[in-house]
């Protein structure tokens, strides 16, 4: 049989022992041949150091995109925590350092594994071409099953046949075989844009598209699917078939008044609310109780723990005066109430905050703070 | 295959070594001697770290040889002696242990009992922290330990003579009934000797951090002894770089186990924000303090990272040995960073008490070693695994 030289892709070599062939591949390497390879069915460790590779660049490309994904991970806490909507959680600065490590490991982790992976994929591997002239070769179907090869190229710069199937037949060769390209090969160049691979990439992103779009949107709301969606519940502000009117939520009913929730007749009225509110509580020590924890939480950021008017809130807004003035000691219960419902300057209402024994509470325990501060004779006995 | 020759033939470790182990062991109790009566507490505080370093490296190494029983494992059949040796510091820890359990008082705050008598927390602690309770954990740790060392080790010298394969199985099931006991009695060590050293503390986690530590520092000693003895030809036989290369492994895994567990127990502490766990970071941030925690996360962590992150480090024995080296130091400064805050609590103080305890370990060690390993064959000769593992290939 003739050879044709340009169709000619190299020489093969089928060995039977794993220990051969790593004997063979350091022979080989020896003589300074670039283009070739060994083949096996399954690693055979240590043959990188018998081939004499090179070290594989794929570690400096785990290295880089795991320090992306540090840094991606650093700008992503610095500006969503402390730039664009600082936040602070938990009294600690919005830039806190130990509790984005989390992120920032997992983001490293991340873009180390997806961008090694890829890289290798792609980039060594040229992964859209799955094109090699060994595929559906005697070789290969021989390699792929029990037996070890070498391939040493044609394109190598020492490629002489005759001196190669020597070298072969020297080193204990089962099988020596040239292996041809296929007259479609022959002036074959790999693309990386590959049409099939491109058309693929986009049939499998509109999928993923659809896919996701259809689960979230239709599937989730279809009958067995939709149980946590479709409730016997009115949601606030929607709209209602029971009602004539269509609305959803219900003014009460018209002369009456729901429990617990009284008119306050004294709007813009303090005269009269001081005339006529008494606090309807005895001060025990459960009132007083209630009295300070409701205190402590709506009133001392502005008025203080001790209504000295100098709360925590000191220098953000000009401070209340102090609820211990001669003023203040004089007001009825009526008149703090009031303030409690209405707001006085700019202090707000705080008729949502507490209810009407809530209210009637803070009044007593200010009285004992007023108290504290300001005691009679008579509290010394 | 190249037919398997291996003819082990016994050789006395050098008396080099030894001599440098007498006279560092001498240099430690002397000095050790000597600041117990300059400076009680402190020397008693040094004692407490040299103790718990000298086992971390005796229970790291059972540690080591059960789990290398349990899976298998074929690479460190040849080294296994190594381990072996190491693991019989715990018969000294005790010793070690009885210059601090005499002045238990100067260590201790939790066994004041009038300071216990006013102490909300240490009140309702001390059914655990007290003083017969601490002595019962003592002596069932200890004697649970010596159980387990000598019937392990007992079987595996018996193998030697009579090459009997069954006896590798038995020390399997007993490996797998200690590692249970060893996660437990651990804890409770470091528990006992380390955290209760604040008593007011409260850290769910801490048995494990100890435990990342000792298993470091116990591979570090493990390996940097194993291929000082192999380049001597202690083991009879050259073996390949693959050999090592689970050592570096081990190592680069417990470097970033401890460093997982250690930033584990920082940021749920400073997250929660609690003052009775906080309290413990902050003593530890106060003054020069600050400087040594943040060189935590150099010695510990960073250095051993970079040297053993490239592959062909870890099966790169020079590399290998200074890294060990600087873990079993890193162990040290670790284990001074636990304690010493309580004795100091303004800032870094350092007198030469601090230098004598760790140099009596270093020594304790070294003679012991040499110890032990007289009259006894330094390779496990019967183990039915020892050729797969002289013969080891990646």
């Amino acid at each position: 049989m003739e050879i044709d030289n340009k169709k000619l892709y190299g020489v093969g070599a089928l060995f039977t022992s794993p220990n051969k062939v790593s004997d063979a591949a350091a022979k080989i390497a020896e003589k300074g041949y670039q283009d070739w390879d060994v083949h096996s069915s399954y690693p055979i460790h240590g043959m990188p150091k018998k081939m004499k590779l090179k070290w594989s660049p794929l570690g400096y490309f785990a290295l880089i995109f795991g320090l992306t994904g540090t840094s991606i991970g650093l700008f992503l806490t610095y500006w969503t925590m402390s730039v664009d909507y600082p936040m602070i959680i938990g009294g600690k600065p919005s830039f806190s350092l130990p509790a984005f490590i989390p992120v920032l490991f997992e983001l490293t982790v991340l873009l180390a594994a997806v961008g090694t992976a890829l890289t290798m994929l792609f980039v060594l591997f040229k992964l859209p071409n799955n094109r090699h002239p060994l595929h559906d070769t005697d070789y290969m179907k021989e390699v792929s099953v029990d037996k070890s090869g070498i391939v040493v190229e044609a394109k190598d710069k020492l490629f002489n046949r005759e001196e190669i199937i020597e070298i072969f037949k020297q080193l204990g060769a089962d099988k020596i075989l040239d292996i041809n390209l296929d007259s479609d090969e022959v002036n074959y160049q790999p693309k990386i844009l590959e049409p099939k691979f491109l058309i693929f990439l986009v049939i499998v992103a509109f999928g993923i598209s659809f896919l996701g779009y259809f689960v979230n949107n239709k599937l989730l709301f279809m009958t067995p699917f939709n149980f946590m969606v479709d409730q016997q519940r009115l949601d606030a502000q929607s709209k209602s078939e029971f009602f004539r009117d269509g609305f959803g939520m219900r003014l009460p009913v018209e002369g009456t008044v729901a429990r617990g929730q009284v008119y306050y007749q004294y709007k813009g009225k303090p005269e009269l609310a001081e005339a006529n509110l008494i606090n309807p509580l005895v001060p025990s020590e459960k009132v007083l109780a209630l009295g300070k924890k409701k205190y402590n939480t709506f009133c001392s950021p502005c008025h203080d723990y001790h209504g000295t008017g100098n709360g925590r809130l000191n220098g953000q807004f000009p401070n209340p005066p102090s609820l211990h003035s001669e003023k203040v000691r004089n007001w009825k219960d009526g008149h703090i109430y009031h303030i409690i419902v209405e707001g006085q300057n700019i202090m707000p209402s705080y008729a949502l905050q507490l209810t009407e024994d809530e209210r009637w509470s803070i009044i007593h325990y200010i009285r004992a703070l007023q108290r504290s501060m300001n005691a009679k004779e008579e509290d010394l006995k | 295959m190249s037919e398997f020759e291996f003819k082990y033939e016994r050789k006395e470790l050098k008396t080099k070594y030894f001599t440098w182990g007498i006279v560092l062991l001498i240099i430690g109790l002397v000095g050790g001697i000597f600041g117990y009566i300059v400076d009680n507490e402190r020397a008693a505080f040094a004692n407490v770290i040299a103790l718990t370093w000298i086992t971390s490296i005796g229970i790291g190494a059972m540690f080591l040889i059960a789990i290398e029983y349990i899976v298998g494992a074929v690479w460190s059949v040849p080294f296994r002696r190594v381990a072996e040796f190491l693991s019989s510091l715990v018969l000294v820890a005790p010793l070690v242990a009885l210059p601090a359990l005499l002045n238990l008082h100067s260590i201790f705050h939790w066994s004041h009992i009038d300071a216990v008598e006013t102490d909300f927390v240490l009140k309702n602690k001390s059914p655990y922290l007290n003083e017969s309770f601490f002595y019962i954990r003592f002596i069932v740790t200890f004697l649970l330990w010596f159980l387990f060392y000598f019937m392990i080790t007992r079987n595996s010298r018996i193998q030697d003579n009579t090459k009997d394969q069954s006896l590798t199985k038995k020390n399997a099931v007993l490996s797998a009934i200690f590692l249970p006991i060893f996660a437990i009695t651990v804890t409770f060590f470091a528990i006992d000797w380390l955290m209760s050293l604040e008593p007011h503390w409260f850290s769910t986690i801490f048995g494990v951090y100890y435990f990342a530590g000792s298993v470091l520092a116990t591979l570090a000693a493990f390996t940097f002894i194993a291929i000082k003895m192999h380049d001597n030809e202690y083991f009879s036989v050259k073996m390949s770089n693959d050999s090592f290369y689970s050592m570096g492994a081990l190592l680069f895994a417990f470097t970033n186990f401890w460093a997982y567990i250690a930033f584990s127990q920082f940021m749920l502490i400073w997250y929660a924000n609690l003052p009775e766990e906080t309290f413990w970071y902050i003593a530890r941030g106060n003054g020069s303090w600050m400087i040594w925690s943040l060189g935590i996360i150099v010695v510990k962590f960073i250095v051993p990272y970079a040297i053993l992150l490239p592959q062909p480090a870890k099966s790169d024995k020079k590399r290998l040995k200074i890294v060990s080296l600087w873990i079993l130091f890193g162990h040290f400064y670790d284990l001074y960073w636990l304690a010493m805050p309580t004795l100091n609590p303004a800032g870094v103080s350092i007198s030469w008490i601090d230098f004598v305890f760790p140099a009596f370990a270093v020594g304790l060690l070294i003679v012991v070693f040499h110890i032990v390993s007289k009259n006894k064959n330094l390779v496990p000769i019967g183990d039915p695994r020892l050729r797969r593992g002289i013969e080891f290939k990646l």
